[in-house]
C-alpha cells in the first residue's frame, strides 16, 4: 500500500471550507486591479460600500471549483509528458526565486550572475529525481525589469525540463508566453502542451495585487497553469492557530481559483501555497519549522477534497549552510510532502527562508526526493509467497546474491541514492579522501554539469529565444545580453 | 570465421554479461580452435573479469553483477582447467582463506572467497572457526601464496596475530602473506601484528591479494 499521512479529519476539512467561504462572502478580498474587478463583478461579485472589498458568494465559488480541472500534465520543451500533476502523484521542483546563492567555495551567500544560473540549468538536467526546473534564482546581470523573463530563457535555453516560473511585473507574461510559443509552435500546441506552471501570489491577508492578479487572468486566457502561492504568517498575517491559518490560506486560494475560472473556464491551476508560522523571537518565517509543514500537508488536504491538485513550498531549510538543519528540514519536509500526495514539491536547493539556492544543496535534496519517492512507493509482495522455495534456495546456494528474485527485484526494491550519500564503511570512506558531505556534494554538481548535453531544442528555436530576449532586454536599455559561456 | 582476437573478446563481454553459459560454450569454441588455455585465460576470461572489477569500482554496476560475471568465470575455467595444467600455466596463485578461530561468522569470508575466485585466484576456503595451525599447514600442503583471514569480534582477532606469528616461526613470513579483514579490524591492527594487507571490503580484498602476488599490473 502506498503511505500517507492525514492531519485533518473530514469533518474538519469541511468546516474549514466553510470558514473560508464565510470570509469571502463576508469579508471579501482586497483587489486593485480594475480589469480584474471588473471580471469579478460581471461574474457576480458584489462590493462592499464600506471597506470597497469585493466579496464572493458561495454561488462563484461552486461556479469556479466546477470548472477547475481535477489535474493537468506538464511536457518538456521537446513535448514529452514530463508530469502528472493528479492524484497522489508526487513531482519535486527546485524552491523558486531566490535573491542569492551560496557559493561553495567562498561558503559566502552572494547575488549570483548568468554564469551561476547556466551552471544550475546544466545541474537541473542530471538530476533525476527532481522531475522538473524553476526558475531557482534572480541573476544580477541583467536589468531588474527582465530577471523574470531572462531567469526563463535561460532554463529554456540549458534545460529540456518543464519550467516552474513566475513574472514580477505584469508585462513581463508577454515574453515569457512568447518563448513558449517560439518552443512549442503555435497557441493551441501550447494550450495542448504546457511547458509552464506560473507561480501567482495573494499578498496576506485576502489582497490580490495589480501584477499578481492581472498575471492570472493572463495565465488563464493562455491556458498556462499558475499555482497559488497562499502565503499566511501563522501568529502574525494570519491566526496563530494551524486551523485559523488553513481558512485564511483556504480563502485566499479559493479568490484566486475564482479569479482564474472567471478568466477562463477550465484554465489549469495548481492549489498551492507558501504559508509559514512567524516565529516571534528572530521575526523569520521559518520554512524548516514543522508547524510550517504540517500547514503545508493540511491545505493539500483540503485541495483534494475540492479535488484539485496541490503544490506547496516545502522541504526548505532557513539554515544558510549545507549544515545537518538544511538536511534535517529538507528531508522532514520532503518526506511529508510525499506522504500527504502533494503534486508539486517546490522546495529542493533553497536555504535561509526561500532566499538563497545552493547547486550542492540541490544534488543533496535530489537525494532525499529519490528516498522520498521510494517511501511513497510502500511496501508491497513481489513474488514472496510462497516464501519457503526462496530459502531453501538461501540455504542451498548460501546466499542470494545472484538469486533471480534478487536480481528480478533489487533495483526497484532497493533506491540506490548517488555518491553524495556515503554508505562505504570507514576505511573505505577514509581510503577514498574521508570527504564530508559538502564536498561530495561538490564534487557530484561539478560532474553533472561536465556531464550535461546541450538542449535538443532545435538551432532555429533557439535563435528565436535569443531574439526575443535580446528585444526584451532592449526595451529595458541593455544592448548585448551577458555571454552564455 | 571470427578472429581469435575477436573469439576472445566475445568470451571477454559473455563473461562481462554475467552469461555463464555462453562463456562456457564460446571457451570451448577457443578450445577447438587452438587458442591456449593461457590466451584464453588472460585475453579472455581476466580481460573481463578486469572490466568488471573496474565497473563495480566506479558503481557502474552492483556485486551481484560481479557474482554472475564471476559465475561465468568458474564456468571457463572449468572448461581450460585440463589445458591450463598440460601447457604448465601457473595459477593466477593460491589464497587460503578463512575466518579465524572462536569466530563463526563467515559472511564476509565467503563474499572474499566468491571474489578472488572470480578474479582468476584458486581459493581454498576452510571455513570458519580456523585455529593458526590449520591455517599455516594448509599454507604449506596447498602451496599457497597468501593466507586470508577474517574475523567480526574482537574477542577472536587475537587469533589473527597468533597465525602471523606462527607463519614467523616457521619460516614463511616472506613465502605466505597475510591478508586480514572484518568489521572490527583496521589497517593500523594489520600493522600492529606484522599483517601484509588489510582489505576493508570483499573488493577492496582482492585488490589487496594481486598486490601481495604482484599481479595488479597483469593484463590490465
Amino acid at each position: 500500500m502506498r503511505p500517507t499521512v492525514r492531519f485533518l479529519s473530514d469533518v474538519l476539512v469541511r468546516q474549514i471550507v466553510d470558514e473560508a467561504r464565510e470570509v469571502l462572502a463576508k469579508v471579501g478580498v482586497e483587489i486593485t486591479n480594475r480589469t480584474v474587478g471588473r471580471l469579478l463583478m460581471e461574474h457576480g461579485a458584489q462590493i462592499d460600500p464600506k471597506s470597497n472589498r469585493f466579496l464572493l458568494s458561495g454561488t462563484m465559488i461552486d461556479r469556479a471549483l466546477g470548472t477547475a480541472p481535477s489535474g493537468f500534465r506538464l511536457y518538456d520543451a521537446r513535448g514529452d509528458q514530463a508530469l502528472d500533476l493528479s492524484g497522489l502523484n508526487v513531482h519535486f521542483t527546485p524552491g523558486s526565486a531566490a535573491l542569492n546563492i551560496l557559493d561553495f567555495d567562498t561558503s559566502e551567500i552572494r547575488r549570483p550572475a548568468t554564469r551561476d544560473y547556466v551552471r544550475y540549468a546544466k545541474l537541473m538536467c542530471g538530476l533525476k529525481h527532481i522531475a522538473a526546473q524553476s526558475t531557482a534564482f534572480i541573476p544580477n546581470d541583467v536589468p531588474e525589469a527582465i530577471s523574470d523573463s531572462y531567469r526563463l530563457y535561460l532554463s529554456l535555453m540549458f534545460c529540456e525540463k518543464p519550467v516552474v516560473t513566475g513574472t514580477f511585473r505584469a508585462e513581463s507574461f508577454r515574453v515569457m508566453k512568447e518563448m513558449q510559443l517560439a518552443i512549442r509552435g503555435t497557441e493551441p500546441e501550447l494550450k495542448e502542451k504546457p511547458l509552464t506552471v506560473f507561480s501567482c501570489c495573494p499578498t496576506a491577508p485576502l489582497r490580490w495585487s495589480n501584477d499578481t492578479s492581472q498575471n492570472v487572468v493572463d495565465c488563464a486566457q493562455s491556458m498556462i497553469p499558475v499555482e497559488f502561492i497562499s502565503m499566511p504568517l501563522a501568529g502574525f498575517m494570519a491566526p496563530v492557530t494551524l486551523v485559523g491559518t488553513l481558512v485564511q490560506h483556504t480563502a485566499e486560494t479559493l479568490s484566486g481559483i475564482v479569479i482564474s475560472q472567471c478568466a477562463k473556464r477550465g484554465a489549469p491551476m495548481l492549489y498551492g501555497g507558501s504559508p509559514a508560522i512567524f516565529d516571534v523571537r528572530y521575526e523569520t518565517t521559518p520554512m524548516g519549522a514543522i508547524e510550517t509543514m504540517m500547514i503545508d500537508c493540511a491545505y493539500s488536504e483540503i485541495g483534494r477534497y475540492l479535488h484539485l491538485p496541490t503544490q506547496a513550498y516545502i522541504g526548505l531549510s532557513d539554515a544558510k549552510l549545507l549544515d545537518a538543519q538544511a538536511g534535517l528540514e529538507s528531508s522532514v519536509g520532503a518526506t511529508l510532502a510525499a506522504l500527504s500526495g502533494i503534486n508539486s514539491v517546490s522546495g529542493p536547493g533553497m536555504l535561509d527562508f526561500e532566499s538563497c539556492q545552493s547547486l550542492e544543496k540541490l544534488v543533496l535534496d535530489n537525494e532525499v526526493c529519490g528516498m522520498a519517492l521510494r517511501l511513497i512507493q510502500g511496501i508491497e509482495p513481489r513474488e514472496d509467497f510462497p516464501a519457503v522455495p526462496l530459502f531453501e534456495e538461501m540455504l542451498r546456494e548460501k546466499h542470494l546474491l545472484i538469486a533471480r528474485h534478487t536480481r528480478k527485484h533489487l533495483k526497484t526494491e532497493h533506491f540506490f541514492p548517488g555518491r553524495v550519500i556515503d554508505r562505504a564503511n570507514r576505511p573505505r570512506w577514509k581510503d577514498t579522501g574521508s570527504a564530508t558531505l559538502g564536498a561530495r556534494a561538490h564534487l557530484e554538481v561539478e560532474r553533472l554539469v561536465k556531464a550535461w548535453t546541450p538542449s535538443r531544442l532545435p538551432e532555429t528555436v533557439r535563435k528565436d529565444l535569443t531574439r526575443l530576449m535580446a528585444d526584451e532586454a532592449k526595451r529595458s536599455g541593455m544592448n548585448a545580453l551577458p555571454s552564455l559561456e | 570465421m571470427e578472429s581469435s582476437a575477436e573469439l576472445l573478446n566475445e568470451i571477454a563481454e559473455a563473461l562481462q554479461r554475467g552469461d555463464d553459459e555462453r562463456t562456457r560454450a564460446l571457451v570451448s569454441d577457443a578450445v577447438a580452435r587452438k587458442i591456449t588455455a593461457k590466451q584464453i585465460l588472460d585475453q579472455g576470461l581476466i580481460a573481463g573479469m578486469n572490466v568488471v572489477g573496474e565497473q563495480f569500482k566506479c558503481q557502474d554496476i552492483f556485486l551481484p553483477d560481479v557474482l554472475l560475471a564471476a559465475r561465468a568465470m568458474y564456468a571457463g575455467l572449468d572448461v581450460i582447467k585440463p589445458l591450463l595444467i598440460s601447457e604448465k600455466v601457473a595459477s593466477r596463485g593460491k589464497v587460503v582463506i578463512g575466518s579465524v578461530q572462536g569466530d563463526l561468522h563467515d559472511i564476509g569470508k565467503n563474499l572474499v572467497g566468491i571474489m578472488l575466485k572470480g578474479a582468476g585466484f584458486e581459493v581454498v576456503d576452510l571455513g570458519s572457526d580456523v585455529a593458526p595451525e590449520r591455517f599455516v599447514e594448509t599454507a604449506k600442503s596447498e602451496n599457497a601464496q597468501v593466507v586470508g583471514m577474517s574475523a567480526l569480534l574482537t574477542t577472536t582477532m587475537t587469533a589473527m596475530k597468533r597465525t602471523v606469528e606462527l607463519l614467523k616461526t616457521q619460516g614463511l613470513a616472506g613465502t605466505v602473506k597475510t591478508i586480514i579483514g572484518g568489521a572490527p579490524v583496521t589497517a593500523e591492527y594489520a600493522r600492529s601484528i606484522g599483517a601484509d594487507a588489510y582489505g576493508y571490503d570483499a573488493a577492496n580484498a582482492v585488490e589487496q591479494v594481486k598486490r601481495l602476488m604482484g599481479t595488479t599490473s597483469r593484463n590490465t
